[in-house]
């Protein structure tokens, strides 16, 4: 049990002796990354090995959270004291095992990576991520965790935390960017015995894992955060409400909250000053709406995830009708450091109106996918050429897509705006959780749009008509121009209804729903046209508007025939082939098996 | 005797529980992990034991996509369709699943083995496209390997 502030010194001086040692860099240090997509390619193994190899040569192996580097997995980093990082990339078990034990034995070094992350990230919310094992709370503490729960605790008072929170400038990063500070305040200004802090885990964008990775990463921080919220606000319980899509992140936290409330830094009588919190997990159940913070709300209180008319907000009247305070997880992991470091370090970093960093989950078409951390205001232009290695077979950049499905495509002439929640907004998108999906050539922006609508459409919740019936009424006008029916008329439709939709919906969803139809259609108005009136898919990506067609290059060697599925390639041996488009069905597969020295099949 | 031995464990977690008020997908979490699926009759009892009413639960099943009243494969695929694996072709795999096992999305094959599924994004993004059979993950696939994947799942059951 740790119950003060110089306990919690002792208990750190003592695990920095022992089992905690490595993360003072005392001793050289193998990491294997062992997040869900670490795990999934094959880190397990690879873990073993290593773990069994090291045996006697004084070196430790932890397993840890999310390096950044998703590209790569499964990765083994390797830290020899004085020594730059170098990385293992994508070795099974027994390559791993070999490269790093010639590596610490100081012999050939060619077969590891340097590290590739560069110098543009900044890493405030990830600063545990990759460095400790999120399984251990003696990790944690080694490198400060729960300290700035006992200087609030201690020395900074109810009122002192709000006020720094204020001065940080800190603003929610699941998306809308309102003041985290303000909110505490509001939820410290309620009145009322009872009230709730929330963490909301419900990383519902496709293409975004920023929170599944810092919860698989660090834990502890984000619980530690939600009991600061709590302390400040004034409430004696936390929920984490997270994504049931998320089985390991949900393990990992069980664990973190069974041994904070082990040692006492969760329970009754934190660290011996009279506040209580306890903490409880709440599985979501695949429903993107209930992000949306009132939904999230009902669906708490076991409930259909629709959202709530506001005022009153739940600061005021939230879960079960007390004054609520609900965060994102990337917010929450900001917090310790800014109580630590201060109001004032926090806002050296980043711009003006928006202080910090922001986390962005970078995918897609993309050679360096991963997970960056970088100060607010970084150029769109740095994250993919120079943080994400650019795109991969020499394919040329078409769009990014910031803030999921409620936010814009982005064009290569807005790549070198500086990134943060006005910029973003100024050109149609949103920052959004931060997912970043990079699109090339080879993608076609209507069908994209129709993607995004597939996904929202799906997901309306069905209380309020614009978006239940508009999302609808959008998708179809969508399915019509790429199936190749539609008509100029039908792109002013789209627009009207898109605006109609946003300026009368109930909640985040539908005003933000007709984004990536809005921004697609201002963006890329000709790829539209060129399906409207010309009935074609610049991208070849539209199946009604492409055909598979062979040239006179044929050389008639049959290849192509006998992969059709569908036997619609016939032709005379050493002749001239060609395809029944009647019977075709598009699936591409001749294309690829033509000779490259032939190159006969074309899209049209 | 099956069916008794379920409703037996999903009494011992409701039962468990410290509060009832707002349990309701917690319970139905457990239930849909016990039966497999839940259907109207697994419904119907959870809303006796909780003491809501029946239409409540039916409207809280249909709402949330990982509910489902529609009993599934033995090796349940999930094919991700988050927008990292869009761009890099889900569409496909999900098509070539469906074409070689007969399905369509959200059924279950004729024998009974498989269902196909595509699932909202497992923000695994660095191994797009990806897929899942019975939880376990499948990254960096293409249409190639699907009969490949197939194969794989039912040798395993071969050898059991």
């Amino acid at each position: 049990m740790i119950s003060s502030g110089a306990e919690l010194n002792a208990y750190k001086n003592k695990v920095l002796a022992g089992g905690s040692k490595y993360v003072s860099g005392e001793c050289d240090v193998v990491y294997v990354g062992m997040a869900t997509c670490g795990i999934a390619a094959g880190a397990e193994a690879v873990f073993d090995a290593l773990n069994a190899e090291v045996q006697g040569r004084g070196v430790v192996v932890v397993p840890t959270g999310c390096i950044g580097m998703c590209y790569a997995e499964p990765l083994v980093e390797i830290k020899k004291q004085g020594k730059p990082s170098v990385f293992v990339s994508g070795a099974d078990a027994e390559t791993a095992r070999k490269v790093v034990a010639e590596y610490l034995d100081g012999g050939d070094s060619s077969a590891v990576l340097p590290d590739t992350r560069g110098d543009k990230q900044t890493r405030i919310a990830l600063r545990n991520c990759g460095v400790i094992d999120p399984t251990k709370i003696d990790d944690y503490i080694a490198v400060g965790g729960y300290e700035a729960l006992a200087k609030v605790l201690t020395e900074m008072g109810r009122e002192g935390v709000i006020s720094e929170m204020k001065k940080s400038g800190l603003r929610g990063r699941g998306g809308a960017g309102f003041s985290t500070g303000l909110k505490w305040e509001f939820g410290a200004k309620s009145e009322g015995a009872k009230k709730y802090i929330i963490c909301n885990a419900d990383e519902g964008d496709p293409g975004a894992f920023m929170d599944r990775s810092i919860l698989e990463g660090d834990p502890h921080s984000v619980l530690e955060a939600m009991a600061i919220a709590a302390f400040a606000v004034g409430a004696d319980e936390g929920i984490f409400y997270i994504r049931a899509e998320y089985p390991l992140a949900v393990k990992r936290l069980e664990t973190a909250i069974a041994q904070a409330t082990e040692l006492g830094l969760l329970g009754d009588n934190i660290m011996g000053t009279g506040f209580d919190f306890k903490l409880s997990i709440s599985l979501g159940a695949g429903a993107f709406v209930c992000g949306e913070e009132t939904a999230l709300l009902n669906s708490l209180e076991g409930k259909r995830g629709e959202p709530r008319l506001r005022p009153p907000f739940p600061a005021q009247k939230g879960l079960w009708d007390k004054p609520t305070v609900n965060n994102n997880v990337e917010t929450y992991a900001n917090i310790p450091a800014i109580i630590l470091r201060g109001a004032d370090w926090f806002r050296s970093v980043g711009t003006e109106k928006c202080p910090g960093t922001k986390v962005f989950a970078l995918a897609g078409k993309i050679n360096n996918v991963g997970l960056v951390e970088v100060p607010m205001g970084t150029t769109l232009r740095e994250i993919v050429y120079e943080i994400g290695g650019g795109l991969p077979d020499g394919k040329a950049f078409k769009a990014i897509q910031t803030g999921g499905p409620s936010g814009g495509c982005i064009p290569a002439q807005h790549l070198d705006m500086g990134v943060d929640y006005e910029s973003l907004g100024s050109i149609g998108s949103m920052m959004g959780s931060g997912g970043m999906i990079v699109m090339d050539e080879d993608d076609c922006m209507v069908n994209i749009a129709k993607f995004y609508l597939d996904f929202t459409m799906e997901e309306s919740c069905g209380k309020c008509t614009p978006c239940r019936i508009g999302n609808t009424r959008l998708h179809e006008i969508l399915e019509k121009i790429t199936d190749g029916n539609g008509t100029e008329d039908d792109l002013t439709q789209l627009k009207d209804l898109a605006q109609t939709i946003k300026s009368t919906s109930l909640c985040g969803l539908g005003n933000s729903a007709p984004n990536p139809v809005l921004s697609t259609l201002h963006f890329f108005a000709d790829e539209y046209l060129a399906h409207v009136n010309e009935k074609k898919c610049p991208s070849h990506t539209c199946k009604n508007l492409i055909r598979y067609i062979i040239t006179e290059k044929c050389i008639g060697c049959g290849i192509c025939a006998k992969v059709c599925p569908v036997n619609c390639i016939s032709g005379e041996p050493k002749k001239l082939h060609s395809i029944d488009q009647s019977r075709c069905i598009k699936c591409g597969e001749c294309l690829p098996k033509c000779p490259s020295k032939v190159g006969a099949i074309v899209i049209e | 005797m099956e069916n008794e031995k379920a409703y037996a464990l999903l009494d011992e977690f409701i039962d468990g529980l410290q509060v009832k008020q707002g349990a309701l997908i917690s319970v139905l979490h457990k239930a849909q992990e016990i039966f497999g699926y839940l259907p109207q009759e697994v419904q119907d009892y959870v809303a006796e034991k909780l003491g809501v009413a029946a239409s409540k639960v039916y409207g809280v099943v249909t709402f949330y996509s990982f509910f489902t009243m529609q009993k599934k494969g033995k090796f349940r695929v999930n094919v991700c369709m988050g927008t990292a694996c869009f761009v890099k072709g889900a569409e496909n795999i999900l098509e070539e699943f469906n074409r070689q096992l007969g399905t369509e999305t959200g059924e279950v094959s004729q024998d009974g083995l498989f269902s196909v599924d595509a699932l909202r994004c497992i923000g695994a993004c660095g191994l797009a496209p990806m897929i899942t059979v019975n939880g376990k993950y499948y990254g960096r696939i293409s249409k190639a390997d699907v009969a490949g994947i197939i194969e794989e799942v039912k040798g395993a059951t071969a050898n059991d």
